[in-house]
Formats: structure tokens, C-alpha cells, sequence
């Protein structure tokens, strides 16, 4: 097998941890607008867990530039690289984007934005039902477009685990608690 | 496990045909599995589910389109005025708005249906929805009804009542056979519109006396959680409805004499909690609690100005009442959520529509200044 170089730990973590966060919210997201019965309880978690996403996605940010990814393998074709780099690049600006339109959202629709209890953030634009429509639209369409991204990625994750073998998925499926210092993937 | 692959070539078509079918199939499974169950999720496969979306959808076929209207209690009037808590509600909440301090408050009265110009009647539905905007920033809002109990108890009670009382376009009024259908279906309804019915209303928005209908929680600061329902309890002694023959052809006749009033001098109502006791049904808003319940009295509410509805004031407000502050929780009735979800997704269909004036423009010299 190929030697692999592994995202560094804290990497590993911050990418799983966000990966069954955002995939639970994007289900809750869908299915709260369409049960009732169950709609406060889901948009009582969407809230605080939306808020979490777009903390842990600034710190995620910083971690990327402290702690670089490893190279992608150096055969890999550059139509692949780049379609991998555009991904990566949607993902990052999704897992802003989504919950900024949210908050967005109940800001311009006058709700309170209220995290647990007395705990709650303050409204970022001013109220307006024009301004609300535009961006709970926007939160909508971004939501699926993350899924859709997230698809991609789901599905290229596996591709490289079970067809290209080629390291790139055990680089961060690993369980190992330090990142190798070996030679990066398909280096000769 | 196929032999080990040239690097060149991993990435080409001979990787794909060096892979077993297990393996893309476990691919294409994982990624049509995660979007199977996301349009499960999202409804999407399951279009019978009673959604928000079909719940307004059917405000809209009784009713017809109004945009830029509520789907419900459509026909409105905006007020401003505040709260004054006497400390009472401290010791069943711990909410700050319960403290013995004032409280500003807007809030709308309307009247129930989906019809934002219907005519003035006595029998409607009357309703008071109230924003508290609290000391710490915290927001309660609450709306409440001129009826003793709400007539269903759960989504699909309220799904078919809308379907049932939809009126004949023959006869101006619900198919009586239809009516039938639906009480036999859901026996609590009949018992509560009879309820309904057993009060008399008042002469107006001023003397009328608003309730909760659904049971909420009361969480003080020793944690201690009670059950409760609510009243806004006119501090005007109710009158009786005038004869609809007594000259009264105004349309706006309720709305016209709450502007009146207004112009008068403030009106006040009283924040009356009925408190629950162990037992008494808090997942039926159909039912009734015993008459002998603990009514503490928190506060007043004073309405010091009327304004009609317009961008940016009560019209663009959603008044969900499960907007709740900490010290105030939802209890266990279903029905909560389903009014939630309902008022949001009316929301954001009038918010995105072009706006009509309301029924009610208040003459110039209306009872104040836009707060």
C-alpha cells in the first residue's frame, strides 16, 4: 500500500466532529419545515448547533492555515486537483454562509435568536419583511447547494477509498493520534 | 484484492474496471442512501405528510389568496403600550418580565379567519397577540383568543375543522353534512364548540378577555416547573354586543370603536396565570381546567395607542407562541408546535408578497404617534 501522510490530528477532529454536526443540521433543516409536531423541538437544536457550526468553522479556518493539509497525491490528474479544490472551497464558504443567512434571517424577520434559555445573540441586520424573504431564500438554496456539495464529497471520499486507493481517504479516516511525517502519498 | 495498481494509472478507466462491483457498489449506495434520506427528511418522497405547508395551503382554498395578509386572524390593528409586573409571577417564573417593573409592549388585536376584509362581527374570533420586549433582551410573544378553549386539540383536528367550516358558496354557510363528518371524527371538537358557544362575547376589543387556550410551563429560579394557562382579563366591565340592526353598518365597527376608546385614555387588562395542579390536562387545549384553579394576577397591560397596520410595525411581526422567554417553556400540548410552525411558514409567504392596505386606516387624529 501506499505510505500516507495524515491530516494532522486536531484536523481529523474538527473535520469529523464538523461532518455529523453539519449533516445533522442539514436534516433537521429539512425536516422541521415539513413536521409540525416536531418543528420546535428541531428548530430548538437548529439554533444553538447552527451557531456551533459557525464558531467551529472560524476556528477551522485558523486551523487550516496553522496546520496545512497535506498534498494531494502528486498523479493525481489536475481536472480531479481542481474539481477537489473548488469542493473544498464551497464547503468553507457553505459552512459560513448558511448560518450567517440564518441568523441573517431571523434578524430581518424580528425573531428573537434565542440559543438556550436566557442565552441569545443579538440581530446583525435591521428588521425588514423584504430583507427576511431574501435571505431565508438564500439560507434555503445555500442549505441544499451544502448538501449537494456534500454529496460530491461523500461520494469522491469514497471513490478514492474504494477505487482510486490512493491514500487520500485514509489521510483523514485515520485513527492514529499523530499525523505521519513520511512521505507524502504517490511519491516516488 | 486486485493487484497493486500502477500509480500512472489509478486514477484512469482501468482502475474503475480493477474495481469490484462490491466496492462501487458501496459508492453509489452511501451517496444515493444519504439522498434518499434527505428527500425522506424533507418530505419530499412522502407528499401526504401534513406539513405547515399544506396546513397554510389550506388557509389559502378557504379563504382564497389574500397577499401580503396573515393567513389567519388576518384582518388587524396595531397597539403600543407596556407592561407593568407587581413581582406576584416570580414566585411560579423566574422570567424578567414578572419582575415588579414595566415592561414596553406592541401587540395587535385582530379578528380570527383568513379574510382581511370580512365585515365586523360580534361571533368572530376576537384575538390580543402581545411582543414583551423583556429588561435583559429576551422577547416574549403571545397570542391569545376571546374563546374559553380552542376547538381541536392536535394538526389533523385543526386540518379538517378548516375544510369543514368552509362556507357553501350556495348557501354562505358551512355544509352542514361536511360539519357532521368532522364532528364525528373528532369528538373533543364538539365539546369544545359547545363550550365556545355557552359564552356570550362582549361589545368589543376593550371589554373582551383573552386566553392562552394552550397550557405552558412556569419555570421559577428554584427550578420548580408549574403548569399554567393564561388571561389578559379586561379591567372594563363587559357589555353586550349591540343588536346587529342598531345602526352599526360599519364594517370596521369593532376595530372604530377601539380606535375611539383609545382616543379616550388608556385601556387596561389584567395578566391573570391560572395555575395548574397535578392532573389537570395541559396536552388538550380542548378541555377546560377546573373553575376553582388559583388565578394569580402578575400585572397590567396598558394599551396607550392604536396604529394601523404598516411596513415595519406589528404587520411584518410573526406573534409564534412559542417565542418564549427562559422562565416560560412550552408543556407537553401538540398543538404548540403545530401553531409554531404554521405562523412561520404564514410569515414567510406574506413576507416575500406585495403588500394591499389594511381594512382599517385610523382617521389622522388616531389615539397617538406611530411608537
Amino acid at each position: 500500500m501506499t505510505s500516507t501522510t495524515l491530516f494532522p490530528a486536531v484536523s481529523r477532529l474538527l473535520h469529523w466532529l464538523m461532518a455529523v454536526m453539519i449533516l445533522a443540521m442539514l436534516f433537521i433543516g429539512v425536516g422541521m419545515v415539513t413536521s409540525p409536531d416536531w418543528y420546535h423541538w428541531l428548530l430548538s437544536v437548529h439554533r444553538p448547533l447552527g451557531a456551533a457550526i459557525l464558531v467551529l468553522a472560524a476556528l477551522r479556518l485558523l486551523n487550516r492555515q496553522l496546520n496545512p493539509p497535506p498534498p494531494l497525491p502528486r498523479d493525481m490528474p489536475s481536472p480531479m486537483k481542481a474539481m477537489a479544490h473548488l469542493s473544498h472551497v464551497a464547503l468553507y464558504a457553505l459552512m459560513f454562509a448558511v448560518p450567517l443567512a440564518g441568523w441573517g434571517a431571523l434578524s430581518a424577520g424580528g425573531y428573537p435568536i434565542v440559543l438556550y434559555g436566557a442565552i441569545h445573540l443579538p440581530p446583525i441586520l435591521p428588521q425588514g419583511a423584504a430583507l427576511y424573504t431574501a435571505l431565508h431564500m438564500a439560507h434555503e438554496i445555500l442549505a441544499l447547494l451544502l448538501f449537494a456539495t456534500f454529496l460530491a464529497h461523500l461520494g469522491a471520499a469514497l471513490a478514492h477509498a474504494l477505487v482510486f486507493r490512493d491514500g487520500v481517504f485514509e489521510s483523514m479516516a485515520s485513527l492514529k493520534a499523530a499525523a505521519s511525517r513520511q512521505a507524502e502519498p504517490g511519491a516516488r | 484484492m486486485p493487484a497493486q495498481t500502477p500509480d500512472s494509472a489509478r486514477y484512469g478507466l482501468g482502475a474503475l474496471r480493477q474495481t469490484s462491483w462490491l466496492n462501487l457498489g458501496i459508492v453509489v449506495a452511501a451517496v444515493a442512501g444519504t439522498a434518499g434520506a434527505f428527500a425522506y427528511a424533507g418530505g419530499w418522497i412522502a407528499p401526504q405528510r401534513l406539513s405547515q405547508g399544506r396546513i397554510i395551503d389550506r388557509f389559502e382554498q378557504v379563504n382564497g389568496q389574500h397577499p401580503g395578509f396573515r393567513r389567519n386572524h388576518a384582518k388587524g390593528l396595531c397597539f403600543a403600550g407596556w407592561f407593568d409586573g407587581n413581582g406576584e409571577g416570580e414566585r411560579l417564573s423566574k422570567a424578567a418580565v414578572f419582575r415588579a417593573e414595566r415592561t414596553p409592549v406592541f401587540g395587535r388585536f385582530a379578528l380570527a379567519g383568513g379574510q382581511p376584509y370580512q365585515a365586523d362581527m360580534a361571533a368572530t374570533v376576537r384575538s390580543m397577540a402581545v411582543n414583551f420586549a423583556l429588561a435583559d433582551g429576551e422577547i416574549w410573544r403571545t397570542g391569545m383568543n376571546n374563546i374559553p378553549v380552542f376547538p381541536v386539540r392536535d394538526a389533523a383536528g385543526f386540518y379538517d375543522q378548516l375544510a369543514a367550516s368552509k362556507p357553501d358558496p350556495a348557501t354562505g354557510k358551512p355544509d352542514p353534512a361536511r360539519m357532521s363528518a368532522f364532528l364525528a371524527a373528532h369528538t373533543e371538537a364538539g365539546r369544545a364548540l359547545a363550550l365556545i358557544k355557552a359564552q356570550a362575547p362582549t361589545a368589543g376589543f376593550a371589554d373582551a378577555s383573552y386566553n392562552s387556550l394552550n397550557a405552558f410551563r412556569f419555570v421559577a429560579a428554584s427550578g420548580a416547573s408549574t403548569p399554567v394557562r393564561w388571561s389578559m382579563v379586561a379591567d372594563e366591565p363587559p357589555q353586550a354586543p349591540q343588536p346587529a340592526s342598531a345602526g352599526n353598518a360599519d364594517p370596521n365597527r369593532l376595530f372604530d370603536a377601539l380606535e375611539t376608546r383609545v382616543e379616550r385614555g388608556p385601556v387596561r387588562w389584567h395578566l391573570l396565570v391560572t395555575v395548574g395542579q397535578p392532573g389537570d390536562p395541559t396536552a388538550d387545549a380542548t378541555v377546560p381546567w377546573p373553575a376553582n384553579r388559583e388565578r394569580l394576577d402578575v400585572g397590567i397591560l396598558t394599551v396607550k395607542s392604536v396604529q394601523d397596520e404598516a411596513e415595519g410595525d406589528c404587520r411584518d411581526v410573526n406573534f409564534d407562541p412559542l417565542l418564549l422567554p427562559d422562565g416560560i417553556q412550552p408543556s407537553d400540548d401538540p398543538l404548540l408546535s403545530v401553531r409554531s410552525a404554521a405562523y412561520s411558514e404564514s410569515f414567510t409567504r406574506r413576507a416575500g408578497e406585495p403588500k394591499s392596505p389594511s381594512a382599517i386606516q385610523l382617521s389622522a387624529n388616531a389615539g397617538g404617534a406611530r411608537p
